[in-house]
């Protein structure tokens, strides 16, 4: 019988059985940021011991960091100990960070992959749950609570039964004006937010091996949203000429040499999955969700489905939204657009944006919010004069951080008020308490901020 | 972490499905550096109003309802990897969370703090739901040794999974982290057996 991509990565990295089902794992990139780990530096200093490879863990600010001012210090007194909490522990236990106001400072799933750190084959883990975003390069990434945190510093290791695998392919081509992110919203409305339960994910198809890095890293980041721990894609030319000169890629021969071994990995054609999906691009239309779970997505054309008998949790979601099954999502008016977190803040999300508002104003009701992913980010986009356009439509542009996509600092959506956010999760009060949230890829964000209502995007270029 | 080994206790029960871990607790209390305190503000928006009231219509707020287990909907403990998901829990007082199915990060963390996470059947939950609503003072044994979850009131048992090396930790009170340190030398082992470079990121 063959092996999947997954086995392959999996039993290269594996240190030792346990007994049980449990194996000890070893863990070639650790990213930290500053909310998941002070807890587990406390718990090291508590045993005495030292960060056993601190060279392969990076750290960086994000999630709780201002995203205007960075140059001056924090104003709030908690975000500001925890960011220089996470100061002292690097200096302390000798780990890099890319702190507020360095030039590779940004959201970490952003970074990891514009530095060339995160590369095919690796298992790389983080005290974050979207961490599955490094999987789009053919890498076993998964998020872990601050105890494995703590395991992974004091031992690069960590402690993993072997989840089930599943594949997704997605074949054919998207229609104009879908997006990476309306194929992973669709493809989560199918399975449902615990579909993913218990399994890491492969993607595949044609549909898939057409996509750019970017937004491969959309498609993974958002498996955790399905309840994968995972999900990933088998690296390719697209994967290689991504990584080709980054800072910490492999240089020269020593490229050469790794293009060699990375194309190696791939599900052969034998291997057999737990599970398996299929799915036609043509089907996809442009997504958004109507509930309190990314599960609860429709396409833009369609009614938000009857509440299954009985379902009282559904029926709570559509209140909490203000939404009534059978309505249409399009012409839903809305007074914020969050554009930005470690699902769409990259380049390619930008210029998308740049693209639809260029030379147009937002409407006058709604408050727009561009956040992008990393000071590299933040710096190309000048560099190109997107900020220009940005600014010229009525947006902010801000610095780089997690920001409004789960509201730990400033970047708040008050109670009641629709925002459209290309971020991950729509659970209640993820942007603020009583925030309505409403999940779509840049480009529905971007002509929602142009006429203050829910449109397709499809009809909107068409008609632009 | 604390030994688990039998609960006997009354039950709380939160029959919604989906229950997130921003639900368990909001992003913005997550800006604490320990481990403590996160009690206070566990399902902090369902449980209070925004000006600190409490809501009386949920269950925590219920003088009825109280006890070291909560019996809750399919799918708890979704979304964040957040691990003050299971650290609010743990120190509101919880030792034990009844559902029909954990999300994977939710579960591995509660094992990680002593907060024995119990998947049961559909069936077995609604049974636990209406017997509490009969009498909110029906107790639940959990018996981690025997892995089986019983109400005495309603007669009803169910046996339960869990994997043997985190059942040994939690009878035991034992850290992976113990287990992990004490086995460095084969870490090491297979770092000199693997060739491949591990470049410093620097």
């Amino acid at each position: 019988m063959g092996k999947t991509l997954f086995d392959k990565i999996w039993a290269r990295h594996l240190v030792t059985e346990v007994g049980g089902d449990t194996q000890v794992l070893y863990i070639d990139r650790h990213f930290i940021h500053e909310v998941t780990s002070p807890q587990a530096f406390a718990g090291l200093r508590q045993r005495g011991i030292p960060v056993f490879r601190p060279a392969q863990t990076i750290a960086t600010a994000d999630h709780n960091v201002p995203t205007r001012n960075q140059h001056l210090p924090i104003q709030e007194e908690l975000s500001r100990f925890q960011v220089d909490t996470l100061t002292e522990n690097c200096a302390d236990f000798g780990i890099n960070l890319y702190g507020l106001g360095h030039k590779h400072q940004g959201i970490v799933h952003v970074i990891g992959p514009e530095l060339g750190i995160t590369q095919p084959g690796m298992t790389i883990v983080c005290g974050d749950s979207h961490t599955s975003t490094h999987g789009a390069f053919g890498c076993i990434a998964f998020g872990i609570g601050t105890s494995q945190v703590e395991q992974t510093l004091a031992t690069q290791c960590v402690l993993q039964r072997k989840p089930k695998q599943m594949r997704i392919n997605v074949d054919g081509e998207l229609q104009p004006g879908v997006t990476a992110k309306d194929v992973i919203l669709h493809i989560i409305s199918r399975l449902t937010a615990s579909g993913g339960t218990g399994y890491f994910v492969e993607y595949a198809g044609s549909a898939i091996r057409g996509l750019s890095m970017e937004a491969r890293m959309t498609i993974c980041n958002m498996s955790i949203e399905m309840g994968a721990r995972g999900g990933l894609i088998a690296p390719d030319e697209t994967t290689f000429d991504y990584i080709r000169g980054r800072k910490f890629a492999p240089q020269g021969e020593a490229f050469a040499e790794a293009v060699e071994q990375w194309s190696a990995l791939y599900t052969d054609e034998k291997a057999v999955f737990d599970q398996e999906y299929h799915f036609r691009a043509e089907e996809i239309e442009p997504m958004v969700t109507f509930g309190t779970n990314p599960g609860m997505g429709i396409g833009i054309g369609q009614r938000i489905p009857e509440t299954p008998a009985g379902n009282a949790t559904y029926q709570k979601a559509l209140d909490y939204m203000g939404l009534q099954a059978g309505q249409s999502m399009a012409g839903q008016k809305v007074h914020h657009v969050f554009i930005g977190s470690c699902t769409n803040s990259r380049m390619e999300d930008l210029r998308m944006v740049a693209e639809l508002v260029k030379g147009k104003q937002k409407a006058p009701h709604v408050k727009v919010m561009i956040v992008p992913g990393s000071k590299q980010v933040e710096a190309q986009a000048k560099a190109e004069g997107l900020d220009q356009i940005f600014e010229a439509a009525g947006f902010e542009f801000r610095e780089p951080g997690c920001s409004a996509c789960l509201g730990m600092n400033e970047d708040k959506v008050p109670a009641g008020e629709y925002c459209v956010s290309t971020s991950n999760r729509n659970f209640e009060g993820r942007q603020g308490p009583g925030a309505r949230t409403i999940l779509a890829s840049p480009a529905m964000a971007a002509v929602t901020a142009l006429e203050g209502r829910l449109v397709d995007v499809r009809e909107f270029l068409n008609q632009n | 972490m604390e030994k688990f080994t039998t609960l006997h206790s009354t039950a709380v029960p939160l029959p919604i499905e989906e229950v997130d871990t921003d639900q368990i607790i909001p992003a913005r209390f997550l800006k604490a550096t320990t481990r403590e305190g996160f009690g206070d503000n566990l399902f902090r928006d369902w449980r209070y109003e925004n000006d600190g009231r409490p809501k009386a219509d949920f269950v925590l707020n219920n003088p009825l309802y109280s006890g070291k287990i909560l019996v809750a909907g399919r799918n708890f403990g979704c979304g964040s990897s957040r691990e003050h998901a299971a650290w609010a829990l743990y120190d509101y007082g919880f030792r034990a969370v009844v559902s029909s199915f954990f999300a994977d990060i939710f579960r591995a963390n509660a094992l990680n703090n002593g907060l024995l996470p119990v998947q049961v059947s559909q069936e077995l939950l609604h049974g636990i739901f209406t017997a509490i609503e009969a009498d909110p003072q029906a107790a639940l044994t959990i018996d981690l040794e025997a892995q089986r979850i019983h109400i005495a009131a309603s007669g009803l048992s169910e046996g339960f999974e869990i994997d043997t090396y985190k059942k040994h930790c939690l009878l035991n009170g034992l850290d992976d982290i113990d287990f992990l340190l004490s086995i460095q030398d084969q870490i090491e082992a297979y770092e000199q057996s693997r060739r491949q470079q591990l470049t410093a990121a620097q």
